[in-house]
């Protein structure tokens, strides 16, 4: 039987229709013309000159030559900035987190079902959120003077936005499971979220607070050329007397700790998620 | 058994439930359980069964009727009294609802959280009795030897068991159960049923479950209630649950049998 049906001539297959020519992406081209332009305007309209950055890439690399002999003697003075460095980011990122901690919940839809609730203190994490950080230091440097405490207050902020943002969003994400279940057993909005909600975010939340520390080590050493303390105070001046081979050492060393502390912090997190 | 005598301990009174969307849920419902029965609810999926089961603890609100509970209304209750009732009131669920994340023994201490203020609960200051409770509760489902596994560290029978560890630490006049066995294996399915009936039993803790399995709900239950588009169509000890009722419940047939 099956052997016969092999031995048929197989009827021809319709004809497959043809792949079709993939139509012209018009509005691609108009954006890549768009782009082009716009990047020509704007470089027309800022001046900026290419031949002058060429004549002067001989200045350049006599700063690169500079850098490459760094000081090491300056090293004992840059460990107190650096470590004050360090205190502003844990300080600023633990006051940051704190507040973004009990505030992920009060935007979260799962847990606070009043949208005007949600909305109205989603609207201000947004605002926080949109400040960029150096007008922010720049700002607190002014209401309270130069030094670590207007650093601290900057990165606390950014990490409230940025923790915020994230863990609300975790949170959003849970199993809905656990909040049933512990309704049903009596428990109230407090007990649900303590019990139900916390447990199934608390890895996320001591994960996204490990990464707004490590930016926030990095953003601290930024953060003095405004003022706010911490090494970036010694960078700026260092750089202001054409000091390359001290701006050098403090670039190694920063280095250093942002590494050591990014390895860390990330190995964490790993073990976290 | 005759239990009959005794005061019920759910009470539906023409019960009604229309969602927001206009879907009926239930509808004039008359329900009346009393201490120690084993009540299994049955019929097509989207019957209302579910809407029933969560009217009894009012994790959903009816639009009209009472529910009463040992005597009082849960319909009535507010705030904290709403709340000390529903501690009296164990759930199940075809999902076991745990937090993954925690261990057993925290998932099963969850049970008792309705009995302290808030503020030792958000201390997490649960009492030494009561984790004692809590891993006698475990005992019970014979899973005391994973106390401090985490939660999703065990197959879903035992999770299940897990969640009624964490029902039975409550120390409930009824058990809730929707579903419960739904996504488990067959031999699963009957270490999960045979620890609902020996809580029955043992505990006298009135069992209201609902089943797809027909076989299932006349194996362990002593009492069948047929829903069909939110009516209760049958209600009647197993025995009097004939082939013919059953296959009514589940079409559109019109045999309404009430039975005693
Ligand atoms: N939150 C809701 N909003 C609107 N309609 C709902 C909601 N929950 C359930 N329903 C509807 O109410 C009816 C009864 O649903 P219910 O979940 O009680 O059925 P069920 O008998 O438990 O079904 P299943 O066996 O599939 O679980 C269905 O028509 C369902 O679509
Ligand atoms: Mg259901």
């Amino acid at each position: 039987m099956e052997m016969s049906e092999h031995t048929q001539p197989r009827p021809t297959p319709p004809a497959a229709p043809q792949l079709p020519k993939k139509p012209f992406a018009w509005e691609r081209l108009a954006v890549t013309v768009l782009m082009i332009g716009g990047l020509v305007w704007s470089g027309v309209e800022t001046q900026v000159n290419v031949g002058q950055f060429v004549a002067n890439f001989g200045q350049f690399t006599q700063i690169l030559a500079e850098m490459c002999r760094p000081d090491w003697s300056y090293v004992s003075y840059v460990v107190a900035p650096l470590i004050e460095t360090i205190k502003m980011a844990v300080i600023g990122t633990a006051i940051g987190a704190g507040i973004a901690f009990p505030y992920a919940f009060l935007v979260s839809r799962n847990v606070v079902t009043n949208r005007f609730v949600t909305g109205l203190f989603r609207f201000i994490l947004n605002i926080i959120r949109t400040i960029p950080d150096l007008l922010l230091a720049a700002l607190f440097v002014a209401v309270v003077g130069i030094g670590p405490v207007a650093g601290i207050i900057t990165l606390a902020i950014f990490t409230f936005g940025m923790v915020g943002k994230l863990f609300f969003e975790a949170v959003e994400t849970i199993d809905e499971g656990p909040i049933e279940a512990l309704r049903a057993a009596g428990a109230n909005q407090w007990e649900i979220v303590r019990y139900a909600v916390v447990p199934q975010v608390m890895g996320f939340f001591v994960s996204y607070t490990l990464y707004a520390f490590e930016i926030n080590v990095r953003a601290s050493t930024v953060l003095g050329y405004v003022g706010a303390g911490g090494i970036g105070v010694f960078l700026q001046q260092n750089l202001g007397q054409f000091r390359y081979d001290r701006v050098s050492l403090m670039v190694l060393v920063i280095f250093a700790v942002v590494l050591v502390i990014d390895y860390v912090s990330s190995k964490t997190r790993e073990a976290l998620l | 058994m005759t239990v009959a005598q005794k005061e019920p301990i759910i009470q539906f009174t023409q019960v009604n439930k229309v969602y927001e969307n206009g879907t009926v849920g239930l509808k004039d419902i008359d329900l009346t359980i009393y201490p120690g029965e084993f009540v299994v609810v049955i019929g097509l999926s989207g019957a209302g069964k579910s809407t029933l089961m969560r009217s009894v603890n009012r994790l959903h609100d009816i639009t009209s009727g009472d529910i009463q509970i040992g005597g009082r209304s849960i319909t009535q209750a507010k705030g904290k009294e709403l709340l000390s009732m529903r501690r009296e009131i164990g759930m199940i669920f075809q999902n076991f609802n745990l937090v993954k994340r925690a261990t057993v023994l925290r998932n099963v201490l969850t049970g008792r959280v309705g009995y302290y203020p808030t503020w030792k609960m958000l201390l997490g200051m649960f009492s030494a009795a009561d984790k004692q409770k809590a891993y006698e509760s475990l005992q019970r489902v014979e899973l005391a030897d994973k106390v401090y596994a985490r939660a999703d560290e065990l197959s879903g029978g035992q999770q299940q068991r897990v969640s009624i560890a964490r029902a039975l630490t409550q120390e409930p006049r009824i058990i809730l159960a929707d579903e419960p066995i739904a996504s488990l294996d067959p031999q699963t399915t009957h270490r999960v049923m045979d620890d609902l009936k020996k809580i029955n039993e043992e505990l006298g803790i009135t069992v209201l479950i609902n089943l797809h399995s027909v076989e299932l709900a006349k194996e362990y239950g002593s009492r069948i209630v047929g829903i069909r588009a939110g009516h209760k169509v049958f209600d009647g000890p197993v025995a009097s649950a004939d082939d013919e009722t059953i296959a009514a419940i589940y079409s559109g047939a019109d045999t309404e049998k009430v039975g005693a």
